[in-house]
């Protein structure tokens, strides 16, 4: 299911033209499915992210709770939202695997001005090419999850890559491998879909949470990162998670429609301006030198005139 | 306040003068002192890096062919947050030193209406109420104050977008591309009307005169004040000496013609020895 075929790039953020080689394989989606429900807030998917992508350990922030920081940061790309809530009366502790969505139809890459910044695979994984990243920031503007995240010193932006470089070897994200739970998991989209309306379906049913549900918001066309949460309902309980994520329409209608009629209206412009020096010409300081020769009988009519 | 810039102006115009040199030759007029032709060609040469810059990050149609100019992506987007700031800030002076020529006037309403005449050449002479600026100038200048400040308002939560919010960057997005595509229209024109729709124009920028027939031909009333002659009666006075002239060639050029005839070899009366 997933060796390195399944890195074939299927979208480029800001290239002109069609992908490369798309379409040329049999192509499977993968999906990170995310079982709230299950998890204990190990944070043991935290270290393995740090590890497994050789980051520096970072300060922890303490706000009397146990997140380890307010929100992702550059060299943090998996973080645990502990949310305390009360149901019935009673203490719920919402424990939310925070990460990048890897959005059916990514607004960090519509954002995106650099060619070949942002890719999207095949298989659904949406990653940054950090060679190609110009830092201008508008992918951090354009996520619906305010997951980019801007590194002030090499003016790069990164975030989560789902381990594409484990996918694409076969292996299954880091953070999968150290969940002690198993509330994660990875697969193809459709067996992890099917898996978390299983789930979900069980928490209705069995376990008195009858807004149990999967999230895979199809405003972005669906995520490669799902959940199932008690209450589907109310997703921003859960850490600031958007019911209806959006992206903004100036990444959307306006860049992909404006724009190229901007730039086609530039040119005509230009063309104008030289039909307009061709057909209509200058105007001269006036009197013009030499003065405009005597208006010419019209040669045609002047012969006509002649034959009878 | 007004006249605490006028004396800066002022100031800065005698100090550039002092420094630069305009020299008028004989039927020509001064058009631009030195401060200003300085201020245009910063203000000229900041807009121009900051179009190029920021046309490349604007479209992916344009990535690959502008930001080599600038030394790649990361460079190009380093570098336009300033360009666009220079040119402000150049801009910011020129908007001092030219708001009271730019100031609208009935005279611009009324060339505004013949604006078709205007484009279509119908007629040679400019209406004799056209000042130092016309409106189609005017009409410029001004948006460029809007656009100035539009971009200056939406650069800055793009420059800094990392902090700014969401919602703002992705505002200021489209802000920035129209008043940039404002811009651009009105820069075409600009280079046109001021290169070859109108020839004789371009000098005023560079050596800062124009010729008198420039002058009655397109900015009379302005003609009018820097002479305190009527630019109708001199226009007509240089068309009858033209007539004149053409007229005094003719006959010469005749006259000569008869003369080459008669003597042509083969010709009996005079035969050539």
């Amino acid at each position: 299911m997933s060796d390195e075929r399944t890195l074939q790039i299927q979208q480029i953020s800001a290239h002109p033209g069609t992908v490369p080689g798309q379409g040329a394989q049999r192509e499977v989606e993968v999906a990170k499915y995310i079982d709230v429900t299950t998890c204990i807030g190990c944070k043991a998917c935290e270290v393995a992210c740090v590890e497994w992508n050789d980051h520096p350990f970072r300060e922890t922030t303490f706000d009397n709770t146990y997140q380890t920081m307010p929100t992702t940061e550059w060299n943090y790309y998996n973080l645990i939202k502990f949310v305390e809530h009360e149901r019935d009366g009673n203490f719920m502790w919402l424990m939310r695997k925070d990460q990048c969505m890897h959005c059916a139809d990514p607004g960090c890459l519509r954002a995106c001005p650099a060619d070949g910044a942002i890719v999207q695979y095949e298989n659904g994984i949406v990653d940054f090419q950090q060679e190609n990243c110009i830092g201008c920031g508008y992918c951090i503007s354009g996520c619906p999850f305010d997951i980019p995240k801007f590194n002030p010193k090499t003016k790069k932006v990164f975030k989560c890559t789902l381990c594409s470089d484990r996918v694409g070897q076969g292996l299954e994200p880091a953070c999968i491998k150290a969940c002690p739970t198993g509330c994660l998991h990875f697969g193809t989209k459709s067996d992890m879909v099917a898996l978390a309306n299983t789930r979900a379906k069980q928490l209705r049913e069995q376990s008195g949470f009858q807004n149990a549900g999967v999230y895979d918001p199809q405003s972005i066309g669906g995520t490669h990162v799902i959940y199932v949460l008690h209450d589907a309902t109310q997703p921003e309980l859960y850490g600031g998670l958007p019911s209806n994520p959006q992206i903004p329409p100036s990444y959307t209608g306006w860049k992909w429609l404006a724009k190229p009629a901007g730039l086609v209206m530039a040119a005509l412009g230009l063309l104008a301006v030289f039909f307009h020096r061709v057909a209509v010409g200058p105007k001269l300081p006036q009197p013009e030198e030499p003065p405009p020769a005597e208006a010419q009988p019209d040669t045609i009519e002047a012969k006509r005139k002649e034959k009878p | 306040m007004s006249s605490s810039v006028e004396r800066f102006d002022e100031r800065a115009r005698r100090e550039a003068d002092r420094v630069g040199e305009t020299v008028v030759h004989r039927g020509e007029l001064l058009r631009h002192p030195v401060y200003t032709r300085v201020l245009h060609w910063l203000v000229a040469i900041s807009f121009v890096l900051s179009l190029l810059s920021g046309f490349a990050i604007y479209s992916p149609y344009l990535f690959r062919w502008l930001t080599p100019l600038f030394g790649g992506g990361p460079t190009t987007r380093f570098l336009h947050p300033w360009f666009g700031l220079l040119f402000d800030i150049f801009f910011f002076f020129q908007f001092l030193n030219w708001l009271v020529p730019m100031l609208w006037t009935k005279a611009d309403s009324r060339w505004l209406r013949r604006i078709k005449e205007y484009t279509t050449n119908e007629e040679k002479l400019e209406p004799e109420d056209v000042g130092f600026f016309n409106g189609g100038q005017k009409i410029y200048f001004w948006a460029i104050v809007v656009s100035g400040l539009l971009f200056l308002i939406s650069g800055i939560p793009m420059w800094l977008d990392h902090v700014a919010p969401r919602w703002l960057v992705a505002a200021s997005y489209i802000v920035h591309d129209i008043a940039a595509l404002i811009m651009l229209a009105g820069f075409i024109i600009h280079i046109y009307e001021g290169t070859a729709a109108q020839p004789g124009t371009f000098r005023s920028m560079t050596d800062g005169t124009v010729t008198k027939e420039w002058a009655w031909t397109h900015h009379p009333a302005w003609y009018e004040d820097v002479t305190g002659r009527n630019p109708r009666e001199d226009y007509e006075r240089a068309q009858r000496r033209q007539r004149e002239r053409a007229r005094a060639i003719e006959a010469w050029e005749h006259e000569h013609e008869t003369r080459e005839r008669i003597n042509e070899p083969g010709t009996e009366e005079f035969p050539e020895r």
